[in-house]
């Protein structure tokens, strides 16, 4: 999960990071009072989950209340790289000396943790870091040793930190360490920290990725969600402890195994591009390797909500759940459904292989299910899927 | 013969007693698998499924000589689980149990390396390692395939059991489930490398999805130093950037991590990729046809 800026900001704040002096508001009115209160100049900041902010004019200094009311009006509902910003942070203008770049972030290929830091911060870090990679370093951290203060600052010298800005850039650091580990973070990048005309260092920008799979250890972590912005259907799903993602097309998915469904909607987008109108996936859904009846049921519901959604596809591989077991779970799902006066009326491609296949074929073939379509591989169920959406669209 | 897990395995559970745990300690005896014996701290000295419970990884080998772990204790204790098979110097410890936070499987890592890697971790997140006919440590389903001369080696558990499936009637040397989360154990090269070096493997079935480079890091390996040959399947070409599918390691994140850059990566080295899993089906069928 991406945090904005702010709740970024907060966090830091709470292990003792110095940052700027901020207030959210998600209307001029807000920007206004928040202007005020604040005093001098601000900046007014657009809140959303994406980089590139300040290049797409998203970030504004303003002299004023007035002048604040000005840029937040240009900047609220101004769209982002795809993202509609909501609501803006409102903080007190820096005075800048020196713009730095530091991160903490999970090294996939190598197993370990990273820190990269660098002198050239900004917003061209990413060019920096292109075109001349040697000003920028890269020092892996161990899970095991962690960092000290003395490490904290050995991580600041190699990335070209001048002497005055040492001891400031060390404790905030070893402080953003203690951040990333305990909020199980994945990503806390501060670009840029700067060093201040007054010597301070500070964090000016704050990235946060925090690893939903912590949950049953950070309670608080699900209060900084971004409800607003969830998909509704993904919201529901979620409910119901189902692994599901909204996607653009309609052709409803649901699969065990996250290979499998990741691979069928590949199957699918493939199959589609033969048919009218391009039919897709509208939905990742992996039901898990039991493919029960109230899970069956609970996907079935979720995706037949889905007003996009003109055909399913149910691609199941039978292995520790045998097929006659899902079989008997699609047809436990559709009782279920219809006892709830969610009868399917979508047309429906099953597909099931693997063990127990022929029984679990014969006994959805005996449920005589209404619009049940029985297809024996993934290949030629995706392409019937695709074309029974094709004919309902 | 087979790769890391043979007839003469010995393994044992940790959290043997719980539910997902007894099911498929169940299953693993069913397959003929060895299993010896269970740890949980708290029910040391009891019997279950008519096999004993020790308190200790460590206790458990000393009494049952196992030499392999499969590991179904839950996210908030598979860090302290992990440590203890690697505390115990097992040689092999599979982590089945999915959930894991990423903090805990980098310091479980650090802590196997600092101890010197001796001992293979497979997962976590993952399905396990079945050698057909020999062996089963995890939760493959062992009924679908049957013993042969194929490697495979995946990060999905269920495309795993396709391929072993769809290519039934060659069956498999070994297939093992690496685990699809930012951080593993075992990973592609190894097992790339393993297969290379089983004279019971004649061909290798390796099956990718989006997120990270593991797969062109595989390519690359495969270049130097694998001769036989190798087909692959990636899942996820037409997964969107940003959105987490399933595994908390398959996620496009810019321009990296795509499925299509996995292709083309395996495909220059010679590998050939199918587009589906039944077209890599085929391709590995004509592959050992041609034999």
């Amino acid at each position: 999960m991406d945090l904005f800026e702010h709740q970024a900001k907060e966090l830091f704040a709470d292990y003792g990071i110095p940052v700027p002096r901020g207030i959210v508001a998600n209307t001029v009115e807000e920007v206004r009072a928040a202007a005020e209160e604040l005093t001098g100049r601000v900046v007014v900041k657009a809140q959303v989950k994406t980089g590139g902010r300040g290049k797409a004019g998203g970030v504004k200094v303003a002299d004023d209340a007035a002048d604040a009311v000005e840029k937040a009006t240009a900047i609220l509902g101004m769209d982002i790289k795809g993202h509609t910003v909501h609501k803006v942070l409102v903080e007190e203008a820096s005075a800048i000396a020196e713009e730095y770049y530091f991160s903490f972030l999970l090294d996939r290929a190598n197993r370990t943790f990273l820190a990269i830091c660098s002198a050239a911060g900004g917003m061209d870090i990413e060019e920096v870091a292109h075109s001349t990679p040697e000003k920028v370093a890269k020092v892996p951290v161990s899970a095991l040793d962690g960092i000290d203060r003395a490490k904290a600052r050995e991580i600041a010298v190699a990335g070209g930190l001048p002497e005055k800005s040492l001891d400031g850039a060390a404790e905030l650091i070893e402080k953003l360490w203690h951040c990333f580990v305990d909020e199980d973070a994945t990503l806390v990048e501060v670009n840029p920290m700067i060093l201040s005309a007054d010597g301070q260092v500070k964090a000016l920008d704050g990235k946060v990725t925090l690893d939903e799979n912590a949950g049953f250890r950070q309670a608080d972590h699900e209060a900084l969600a971004d409800k607003a912005a969830e998909d509704p259907l993904e919201a529901k799903a979620k409910e119901k402890d189902l692994n599901y993602v909204k996607l653009d097309g309609n052709v409803g998915i649901i699969g065990n195994g996250a290979g499998l469904v990741m691979s069928t909607l590949d199957v699918v987008a493939y199959a589609g591009e033969a048919y009218p109108g391009k039919p897709s996936p509208a939905n990742f859904l992996d039901i898990g390797g039991g493919a029960s009846a109230e899970v069956m049921a609970a996907g079935l519901e979720i995706i037949l909500s889905d007003p996009s959604v003109k055909s399913i596809f149910v691609n199941v591989f039978g292995g520790i759940t045998a097929c006659d077991a899902v079989a008997n779970g699609i047809v436990s799902a559709f009782k279920l459904l219809e006892s709830r006066g969610e009868a399917v009326t979508h047309p429906l491609v099953v597909r099931l292989d693997g063990n127990n296949a022929l029984l679990g074929r014969q006994i959805l073939a005996d449920a005589a299910l209404p619009r049940v379509e029985l297809v024996d591989t993934m290949d030629d169920a995706a392409k019937r899927a695709a074309e029974l959406a094709a004919v309902g669209a | 013969m087979a790769i890391w897990l043979t007839e003469n395995s010995k393994i044992i559970v940790q959290g043997m007693t719980g539910g997902e745990g007894t099911k498929h300690t169940r299953r693993m005896l069913a397959s003929g698998a060895k299993v010896v014996g269970g740890v949980n701290a708290r029910k040391a000295g009891i019997t279950h499924e008519g096999l004993p419970v020790f308190g200790t990884v460590k206790e458990a080998m000393e009494q049952t000589g196992a030499d392999v772990s499969v590991v179904f204790v839950p996210p908030a204790h598979t860090k302290a689980a992990v440590k203890e098979a690697v505390d115990a110097e097992i040689p092999l410890c599979v982590v089945i149990t999915e959930g894991i936070p990423v903090h805990d499987s980098t310091e479980f890592w650090a802590y196997a390396v600092a101890k010197g890697n001796k001992t293979r971790i497979i997962g976590p997140n993952c399905p396990g390692i079945a050698s057909p006919g020999a062996s089963n440590a995890g939760i493959i389903p062992a009924d679908i395939t049957t013993a042969g001369r194929i490697g495979l080696v995946s990060k999905s558990g269920t495309l795993t059991y396709q391929l072993m499936y769809e290519l039934r009637d060659f069956g498999f040397s070994t297939a093992v489930g690496i685990g699809g989360d930012p951080v593993i154990g075992t990973t592609h090269i190894d097992a790339l490398q393993a297969f290379q070096d089983d004279p019971d493997t004649d061909a290798i079935v390796m099956i990718g999805e989006i997120g990270g480079d593991a797969e062109e890091r595989a390519a690359a390996y495969i270049e130097q130093h694998v001769t036989k040959p190798v087909v692959a399947y990636v899942a996820g070409f037409t997964a969107p950037e940003g959105k987490t599918m399933g595994h908390a390691g398959a996620i496009v994140s810019g321009s990296a991590g795509t499925a299509q850059a996995k292709k083309e990566a395996l495909e220059k080295v010679g590998v050939r990729v199918g587009k589906t899993p039944s077209e890599t089906a085929r391709l590995m069928r004509e592959i050992m046809q041609s034999r």
